[in-house]
């Protein structure tokens, strides 16, 4: 076990932790934070996609050693009032269903439009394809993403 | 007035009666403030005399309070067909509610509140639709009743809108807080003096409503299965058997208890055989302070296994071993007229034998649930989409009495019919008795796909004869799949009728000759059922076969289905399945027809809004298939495009839909699209292999499913205007997508496709 100081949404958090302790199981177990979701423990779903300072991260495949003084944000701390475009154009096109990997779809999609704001469909589906969705909205996040990039 | 109990235009065995709600039933779910109005709507089966029947009990509640907030209880599970929004938008409009006020509390698992609250068949909309209607609208008669009396005027001169009553005709108008009070103290009128809105009336009813969870899950407020927290609450991880019926052989525990944050190893015995749709499996689970630690700490058991009967298990072995049964003669299971007869006429006969694999669900939320057993109670939060089969599982295994467990419903992240099955719920009550210690049980996704209730491989053989007059003069449909009922009975070996209702015996099409017929399969797995459940090999096998059939006979398609249904009738079935009825998704043919009038609307809207039949480029193609299921018609026209290196792409995906009144367009629409996008994933990507009786698969590297750039590009829904009683769309969207998709292939580059999951470089 280890003592970790990591930043999560602006707030300085002291943990004890395994080393190897993904970050995602830090966030949800010991943190509190339950937007971030389990869909894999392998970085193939996205469903625990969080930003390390500006980038999206797979944060059950990031080991909270590796933190070290970057800034982590989560869906909780995406916007103050859950009112980042992305969450507008998730409410305007009625994107979920089952709503579990929304949270992780709508991180990824805010990492690609900082680094890229009017991204193409095919940009999109490209920064995409870590996010799984097994009810089918992909779509509909497509239109999501293509409205938040024009507003 | 209208009188509703005889439920002329509804589920005819259905009869209700409005009570009112005590405060009891409201406490727990929380912000009820005195002088609320509160009543519960209850509905009882009926037999054919009018009796009273006790197996189906609903009771719909609703209360408003003095400041105009109405609560509705939503009592079926949500996992992202949109039900909490759905049955209550109905009760709302009835009632004249504003939208905005309406508070939505999930109701908790209780069978004598809230009747089955099993959440699977596409049955929630069907079965509530006129008891959530009633509901409304009784307690707008009651809030008219009121107004009616301050106004000294009939109450006929009153309607309801936007939380108020208003006097019609003038622009006088009381809030539903103002007159609850008195409301409350009126005896509750009997359901066949409550009047229902004409169709004209409705607000919400037929139009798209957002989902009432959207804002919570687009910020991450959302509640999941694993997200419930309690005090001193510790994580297990489970390890188990690897084969279905093994048992915990010897368990050396020392490296794992040395994890820091492992508190605990404790042995789940499991059910061993039969592996029953309800209990859980041998396993070894560590229970630890967080979910990381508990992983680590399951790694490192060293856990020796009785493997049982089922380690000789090897999935590819068995469709060699089924493709052989299904060429021999079966148990005839439908027949009309002589199909020996019709192919020894056949002027050609068209033979193919069609395999599909098995199937994981693999919900992005993999099982979990928690419980917390004290003073003789358990408690439990669980993604479940079954509560009351959870409590009674939970009950049996703790040996508690029913009324000692509590079940709490979180909404679910993914079902399609895995999280019927509580044997994970289970779980976790075991592990907090033992422990004495609230448990959360977290599957990792490897359990999920190794250890689920797998959608069982199928290997089926139509036999299709063209006469000399170029008519489809003979159907012959072998069937073999080990069946659903087999996990709780080995020695089941045949498909159940249930199963064969599905798309098999339902056959609709006018041929003078059919003979269905079925052989003996084995289960090794556990079997359980995924979204649409057997019509999805069975209707692959037709869909398909049509296509051929089309082509054999020169005709189009789409001319072909619409030329087979035949007349415009109502089919029954039952006189050639040899049984007093088909089974009809469980439901009275008489009251639900199989009409080929609508199947025939449906097929020729989809044709006309695809554009069918014009001409695309060269490795393009339009395909064609229809299908009813859960008491709703779909037809299906897919377009495909398929570049030099034999990848598929989706650019065009039609449906006809009609499932009777829509209640919620938006949510009809996204069953649809969202149908089309899971069944492209089992169309071209998804299969189970077990060998040595273990699952081969472990993550979705191995278990894929699709990912956004081979998602169908464009899903349009095309919903038919429709007065008739609502009917599901859960699953109806995922049975004719499959073979539309292989005959739009066969279009486009001349393949045709017998095996699942489609793969054009074989």
């Amino acid at each position: 076990m280890a003592k970790f100081s990591i930043t999560i949404n602006g707030q300085n958090h002291e943990v004890d932790a395994l080393e190897d302790m993904p970050l995602l199981w830090v966030l949800r177990d010991i943190v509190g934070l339950k937007g971030t979701k389990f869909g894999c423990g392998k970085a193939l779903c996205g469903a625990c996609t969080v930003h390390l300072d500006n980038e999206a991260i797979r944060s059950c495949s990031f080991p909270i050693a590796s933190v070290g003084s970057s800034k982590i944000t989560t869906i909780e701390g995406l916007s103050e009032h859950g009112d980042h475009p992305l969450q507008k154009a998730w409410e305007e096109h009625i994107v979920p269903q089952c709503g579990y990997c929304q949270t992780g779809q709508i991180m990824n999609a805010a990492a690609l439009l900082k680094s890229n704001p009017k991204p193409s469909e095919e940009a999109i589906e490209q920064a995409m394809e870590g996010n799984l969705c097994r009810c089918g909205t992909y779509n509909r996040i497509k239109a999501a993403i293509l409205s938040a990039a024009s507003a | 007035m209208k009188n509703l109990s005889n439920h002329q235009d509804g589920a005819d065995q259905v009869t209700s009666e409005v009570f009112r709600a005590s405060r009891r039933d409201f406490l727990k779910m929380g912000g009820l403030i005195s002088g609320s109005f509160m009543l519960g709507v209850s509905f009882w089966g009926c037999d054919k005399k009018g009796n009273k029947t006790v197996s189906f009990a609903p009771n719909v509640y609703l209360s408003i309070d003095n400041l105009g907030e109405v609560t509705l209880v939503a009592h079926r599970s949500e996992m992202g067909q949109g039900i909490r929004t759905s049955l209550p938008l109905i009760v709302a409009d009835e009632l004249g509610a504003d939208w905005s006020k309406v508070k939505i509390v999930q109701a908790e698992g209780n069978e004598a509140k809230y009747g089955n609250q099993n959440t699977d068949g596409s049955f929630s909309v069907r079965m509530f639709y006129k008891p959530m209607r009633e509901a409304g609208a009784t307690a707008k008669l009651l809030l008219m009743q009121v107004a009616a009396k301050k106004w000294d005027v009939t109450v006929d001169k009153c309607d309801t809108a936007n939380n108020h009553v208003i006097l019609t005709g003038t622009d006088k108008k009381l809030e539903f807080g103002e007159l609850v009070e008195e409301a409350s103290a009126l005896p509750v009128p009997t359901v066949s003096a409550v009047m229902l809105k004409e169709r004209s009336g409705f607000n919400m009813i037929g139009k798209p409503t957002p989902i009432v969870d959207l804002k919570d899950i687009t910020t991450g407020k959302a509640v999941f299965g694993a997200d419930v927290v309690l005090d001193g609450m510790k994580i297990a991880v489970i390890k188990r058997s690897p084969v279905v019926g093994g048992a915990v052989k010897s368990v050396n525990d020392k490296k794992a208890l040395a994890v820091p944050g492992v508190h605990k190893v404790i042995t789940i015995k499991g059910a061993g055989i039969p592996a029953t749709l309800s209990k859980p499996l041998a396993g070894v689970a560590v229970i630890a302070d967080n979910t990381w630690a508990a992983i680590k700490a399951r790694d490192l058991l060293e856990v020796e296994w009785e493997l049982g009967p089922n380690a000789d298990y090897d999935s590819e072995k068995q469709i060699q071993q089924l493709t052989k049964e299904v060429a021999k003669n079966g148990r005839v299971r439908r027949k009309r007229g002589n199909f020996a007869a019709a192919k020894a006429g056949a002027k050609k006969v068209i033979e193919h034998t069609y395999i599909a694999p098995h199937l994981a669900h693999a919900t992005l939320e993999p099982p979990a649930a928690l419980a917390q057993v004290k003073d003789g109670k358990c408690e439990v939060w669980a993604c479940t989409q079954n509560p009351q089969g959870a409590i009674k599982a939970v009950a049996d295994a703790l040996g508690f009495a029913e009324d000692k467990v509590k079940m709490n419903v979180t909404l679910i992240g993914g079902g399609f019919g895995r999280k019927s099955k509580p044997d994970f719920v289970v779980e976790a009550a075991v592990l907090a008795k033992e422990s004495g210690m609230p448990v959360k049980v977290q599957w990792t996704r490897e359990d999920d796909i190794h250890h689920d209730y797998f959608h069982s491989l199928s290997v089926q053989r139509v036999v299709a004869t063209i006469d000399k007059d170029n008519k489809l003069s003979g159907w012959n449909h072998h069937i073999a799949y080990p069946s659903i009922s087999a996990t709780e009975d080995p020695s089941v070996l045949q498909p159940a009728d249930g199963e064969l209702g599905l798309g098999a015996t339902d056959f609709p099409y006018d041929v003078p000759a059919i003979q269905i017929e079925t052989h003996d399969a084995r289960a090794q797995i556990r079997v359980g059922w995924l979204r649409s459940v057997r019509n999805i090999p069975q209707v692959f096998a037709i869909g398909t076969m049509l296509d051929e059939i089309a082509e054999a006979r020169g005709m189009d398609p789409v001319a072909n289905a619409l030329e087979l249904l035949g007349a415009d009738r109502n089919i029954t079935f039952s006189q050639e399945t040899g049984k007093e009825a088909y089974p009809n998704y469980g439901e009275d043919i008489a009251v639900y027809p199989w009409e080929t009038a609508r199947m025939k609307a449906v097929i020729n809207r989809v044709a006309k809004e695809a554009g069918w039949g014009k001409k695309l480029p060269a490795r393009s193609g339009f395909g064609f298939a229809a299908h009813k299921s859960f008491l709703t018609y779909v037809a299906c026209i897919i377009q495909v495009s398929i570049d030099e290196n034999n990848n598929v792409t989706i650019p065009e995906v039609h449906y006809a839909v009609d499932c009777g009144v829509a209640v919620n367009t938006d949510r009809v629409k996204s069953q649809f699209e969202g149908g089309a996008q899971f069944s492209t994933s089992l169309a071209l990507k998804s299969a189970i292999t077990v060998k040595n009786g273990q699952v081969e698969q472990n993550n979705f590297d191995g278990y894929q499913i699709i990912r956004m750039s081979e998602s169908p590009q464009n899903i349009h829904v095309h919903i038919i205007d429709s007065d008739a009683k609502p009917t599901g769309v859960g699953e109806p969207p995922v049975p004719p997508f499959t073979p539309a998709l292989c005959n739009a292939i066969y279009a486009a580059i001349g393949k045709r496709i017998y095996t699942l999951p489609i793969d054009l470089t074989k």
